[in-house]
């Protein structure tokens, strides 16, 4: 069994390794880096949310602290906005522990609305720090790179590194006590764990990647303002639906979750590829809530925690019961 | 000085006072019983020992240190495991797992913990449970889980809440022969129980309260035939 699971995973890495070899449209690389930066982001709030039980609408705190870190290492301080990949991490974190610092003092819906409040403020910040941010004018560099191949490779190396040392974490002590919290605080605190510690280090994991992901998105898309970074629907609820629609609570369900919610934008965006009347594009908001109403009533565990129950017509086999932590 | 000990202690919540003065020691090996009418407030003194609701007056010691202010987890890490009344399972994890997550308690690694888990729920007789949700335990089970839990984080006391309530009597049985092999193995035990069979076979002495405040201790008998104890439970004439 653990055989097969390391083969499948190098399968799947081997795949993602020679795709853009295989496929030369600039187009569909783009989507899989887009997809790839989402798995960082959907696995990094699946983390907080989907083991810890910290459901966060603020995300995009993190992105768009990474983000900045890297856009500001060019305009301020004028070095390459590569320093960023190591700048991102670091400040993305800080800003997580302020978050923690304030808002696990809340618990339940409390604390996902403290946090929604907080990204709003960083937002406003970016928005009204002018000197320091450029305000809503963004930042612009220049990309390092005209073929998308290196930032293929790197968001790649990045979402691996990051699924990878995820899974290790749930597997360890961390794991469990976050599993713990997720489950019952009050229980695990009369475990001998101290549920402040251990939500603050998940919070740090988490932050640090997606702080990551947002200094790499910097890097490649080479423009960012308050709106997209900061941005409350196009970063916090997308990395919520990310790791819903994949599967919360599981390794695999933001990866999943990642490819189908980019495919499903990029349908929408281009009004499936201009088949469909043009308003379609404006209404992914409403098909977006629309399919978190399905997912939710039809399957609450995502496409990979229920994947024996949506599969089981063809695959022959009755639905597992949920036994093994974090499964579904 | 003794194991542990309680001094004047009180917990006001607004204007009621739901554990008034109240004083008592417990011995190294010994099981000392905690019993009471509904709503005397023996889960609150297990609430105030472990920190969960914080302290108005009054001091309490375990092995000659003050725990005073410390965090619900680390009166975990220094010794004083715990059940609850109404058991909290991890839902979503195994047996094992369950007893794991509390076995890491002493030790950061995976190995070791799974092989305390095993060894405590051998020992509470559990071994072919292991992998069961705790979802799908029967009430009998989960009581059982919350003892075994709260072992493998190596209590030096162990506050026992209600473990029997619910029980059939086969399970009963079952549950005060576990108690005495737990007090066997050298953990002092403190037991909130509202079933008088299970408390007086089993306590060395027993405190009891209503209305936050004690009106009888001493041997089982003793309490038994006392008459503010009797009172309590069943009335004035």
């Amino acid at each position: 069994m653990k055989h097969r699971q390391t083969l499948i995973t190098l399968g799947i890495l081997a795949f993602f390794a020679i795709f853009p070899f295989l496929v030369t449209s600039d187009y569909y690389r783009h989507i899989f880096i887009i997809a790839l930066m989402w798995v960082v982001i959907g696995s990094c709030w699946n983390l907080l949310a989907g083991y810890t039980g910290q459901i966060s609408f603020g995300h995009a705190i993190f992105f768009g602290v990474g983000a900045y870190s890297a856009g500001i290492c060019t305009t301020k301080l004028g070095i390459s906005a590569w320093w960023g990949m190591l700048l991102g991490g670091p400040m993305a974190m800080l800003a997580g522990l302020f978050l923690g610092w304030i808002c696990f003092r809340l618990r339940g819906s409390y604390f996902n609305l403290a946090t929604l409040a907080i990204a709003e403020v960083f937002r406003l910040v970016a928005i009204y720090w002018r000197d320091f941010t450029e305000g809503m004018q963004g930042i612009l560099i220049i990309t390092t790179f005209r073929s998308k191949v290196p930032y293929y490779f790197l968001a790649l190396g990045l979402a691996a590194l990051c699924v990878f040392s995820i899974s290790r974490i749930i597997k360890s002590k961390w794991g469990f006590y976050f599993i713990a919290i997720r489950e019952d605080q009050d229980a695990a605190e009369a475990l001998g764990i101290s549920s402040f510690r251990y939500k603050s280090l998940s919070l740090m994991v988490s932050s640090f990647f997606t702080g990551l992901a947002g200094a790499f998105y910097m890097n490649y898309m080479g423009f960012i303002d308050p709106e997209v970074v900061f941005s409350l629907y196009f970063i916090s609820i997308m990395a919520i639906l990310v790791a819903i629609i994949g599967g919360a609570g599981t390794i695999w369900g933001p990866p999943v979750g990642a490819f189908i919610m980019v495919l499903l934008q990029e349908l929408f965006r281009s009004s499936f590829f201009g088949y469909a009347p043009k308003w379609v594009s404006e209404a992914h908001a409403l098909a977006f809530g629309l399919l978190v109403i399905l997912a939710i009533r039809y399957m609450a565990n995502g496409v990979v925690g229920d994947f024996p129950k949506i599969f089981s017509p063809w695959y022959g086999k009755k639905p597992m019961p949920s036994v093994a932590a974090g499964g579904n | 000085m003794s194991f542990f000990e309680t001094k004047h202690l009180t917990k006001a919540f607004g204007g009621l006072v739901a554990v008034n003065n109240l004083s008592f020691k417990v011995e190294e090996g010994e099981i000392y019983g905690l019993i009471g009418p509904n709503g005397s407030g023996k889960t609150t003194v297990f609430n105030l020992i472990t920190a969960y609701h914080p302290i108005t007056s009054g001091t309490i010691h375990f092995r000659g240190k003050e725990t005073n202010g410390l965090p619900t987890w680390k009166i975990c890490k220094i010794g004083i495991g715990r059940t609850f009344q109404i058991v909290k399972p991890l839902r979503r994890m195994t047996v094992l797992e369950n007893v794991m997550t509390s076995a890491f308690c002493r030790t950061s690694s995976s190995m070791v913990a799974r092989d305390r888990a095993i060894e405590v729920l051998h020992f509470c007789e559990m071994e072919k449970k292991l992998d069961y949700s705790a979802n799908n335990l029967t009430i009998g089970d989960r009581k059982r889980m919350e003892i075994a839990r709260a072992l493998a984080t190596e209590p030096k006391l162990l506050l026992l809440d209600e473990t029997m309530a619910g029980l059939t009597p086969q399970e009963q049985v079952e549950g005060v022969q576990l108690i005495r092999k737990i007090r066997n193995s050298g953990i002092t035990i403190i037991i909130v129980e509202h079933i008088m069979q299970v408390i007086m076979n089993i306590c060395d002495r027993i405190l009891c309260i209503n209305y936050g405040q004690e009106i009888a201790r001493g041997t089982p008998s003793e309490v038994a035939n006392n008459q503010a104890v009797i009172e309590a439970y069943l009335g004035k004439e």
